[in-house]
């Protein structure tokens, strides 16, 4: 089994990075931060204005660890990458099955299929909890209609309709999700999803939670040898990482929607850490986002039981497991991609 | 799992300070220094061997010595720290 591998998220202005010897080197202003051997990370992720020395990125490169730049807001803006890796043959029948109808809609209906159900999961336990303090009707009902799409995805004729299907079950899903906010209700109001800028201060949590989870997910895809820019849901564009999204979906409503719920119901983030630009674009501060990347980080290392594997993994490597089993699945191993159901 | 790795080099000897600073090299690519000659490295199987195996290529056993501790996998309730130099924690969450 693969050893779950730490992220070092760089979110210090200024801060270098270089190579020494094995290791990775820290540095702000001159003065050493951080020292750590390159065997025990396995992503690298920079927020703003950090500076990686060209061999520390070769260095990298060599070892698999991924290298990420972000904007100081979170906003991706590039990867570096090393040789491509991997298997060509994996790689053509990937492409091979995302251009044949039939293959890309069985493998969209799966994907959705696990989204949905997983984000009824979300639904389901705040009506489950906290029947009392939330509008457990409305939640119900959305949780019934989602109910209702699930039963409606196997019968669909083609991914257009599949995608038509995972929009209605969006819609249902983020009209109630204001609901899912039980503490702080008057700081954070959730009226619709919005993004590039994200306008409110629930849209610029849920941005920034999107954009770490692809990190994670597209260097695990990369790890299996698959192409994270081919995928079957989404369409081809480029830059997009397309199967990185496909393989998120399922993630999104457990892993990011969830934290950035109970960050909020835990008043572990207040409404005074976040401002506003001119142009309506909400962003957080520093303290903030390092609470969210702490919390991110320390969520990953929780465990969880994998039905499919029927093993208990840390929940940093479910990207890993599902970059896995889709690379059996686009193999001929085996002949559906088994979506992740959380429990 | 956890090795604590702790080191005595003669350093008046010929070819000592050249040891030393070898020995504290590799160390350093494995795990965390701790104390001046204090390692903990947190390592699998395969790369303790290695370790192990460069760092006592490098001594010079009739007048250098190493000490390996092992702490196993839990070794978090095993370690106290007080005093100056706090440590980082290897699998806690990396934000600098």
């Amino acid at each position: 089994m693969r050893k779950l591998l730490n992220t070092l998220y760089v979110s210090s202005q200024g801060s270098y990075l270089q190579k020494e010897g094995e290791t990775v080197v820290v540095e702000r202003e001159k003065q050493r931060v951080l020292q750590l051997p390159i065997h025990t990370i396995g992503g690298i992720v920079c927020f703003g204005n950090v500076l990686c020395s060209p061999f520390l990125l070769g260095f990298c490169a060599e070892r698999d660890v991924s290298v990420s730049f972000l904007s100081e807001h979170g906003r991706f803006l590039a990867s570096v990458r090393g040789p491509v890796s991997g298997n060509v043959l994996l790689r053509r029948r990937q492409y091979r099955m995302a251009d044949d109808d039939e293959s890309t809609r069985r493998i969209a209906s799966q994907v959705i299929s696990g989204k949905l159900a997983n984000c009824r999961i979300v639904m389901n336990r705040t009506i489950r909890d906290h029947a009392a303090k939330v509008d457990a009707l409305a939640l119900k009902a959305a949780s019934e209609a989602i109910d209702r799409i699930i039963d409606r995805i196997p019968r669909a004729k083609s991914s257009d309709e599949i995608r038509g299907f995972e929009g209605q079950a969006a819609a249902e899903y983020f009209k109630v999700l204001n609901h899912l906010i039980i503490e702080q209700k008057n700081d954070f109001i959730f009226t619709e999803r919005n993004r590039r800028p994200p306008l409110d201060e629930v849209n610029a949590l849920l941005s920034f939670m999107y954009t770490l989870l692809a990190h994670d997910v597209r260097s695990a895809l990369e790890t299996v040898g698959l192409d994270p820019a081919v995928g079957f849901l989404h369409r081809d564009r480029p830059g997009r990482p397309g199967l990185a999204l496909d393989i998120m979906e399922e993630f999104r409503p457990v892993i990011a929607d969830r934290l950035v719920l109970s960050l909020i119901n835990r008043r572990q983030i207040t409404k005074k850490g976040f401002s506003k630009a001119a142009n309506g674009a909400v962003t957080m501060d520093d303290a903030t986002r390092k609470t969210v990347l702490t919390e991110y980080q320390s969520r990953k290392q929780d465990t969880v039981y994998h039905p499919y594997i029927e093993e208990t993994v840390p929940i940093g490597l479910l990207f890993f497991i599902q970059a896995n089993l889709m690379a059996h699945h686009i193999r001929g191993d085996i002949d559906g991609y088994p979506p992740f159901f959380w429990r | 799992m956890m090795v604590l790795v702790s080191y005595d080099v003669m350093v008046t000897s010929p070819g000592g300070p050249g040891r030393l600073r070898k020995v504290a090299k590799a160390c350093t690519n494995f795990g965390q220094r701790v104390q001046y000659s204090v390692f903990e490295c947190v390592v699998d199987p395969a790369q303790w061997v290695n370790l192990k195996n460069t760092l006592e290529k490098i001594i010079d056993d009739k007048i250098d010595s190493l000490r390996y501790y092992y702490l196993g996998a839990n070794y978090k309730r095993r370690i106290e720290h007080v005093g100056a130099k706090p440590s980082y924690d290897v699998d806690g969450p990396l934000v600098v």
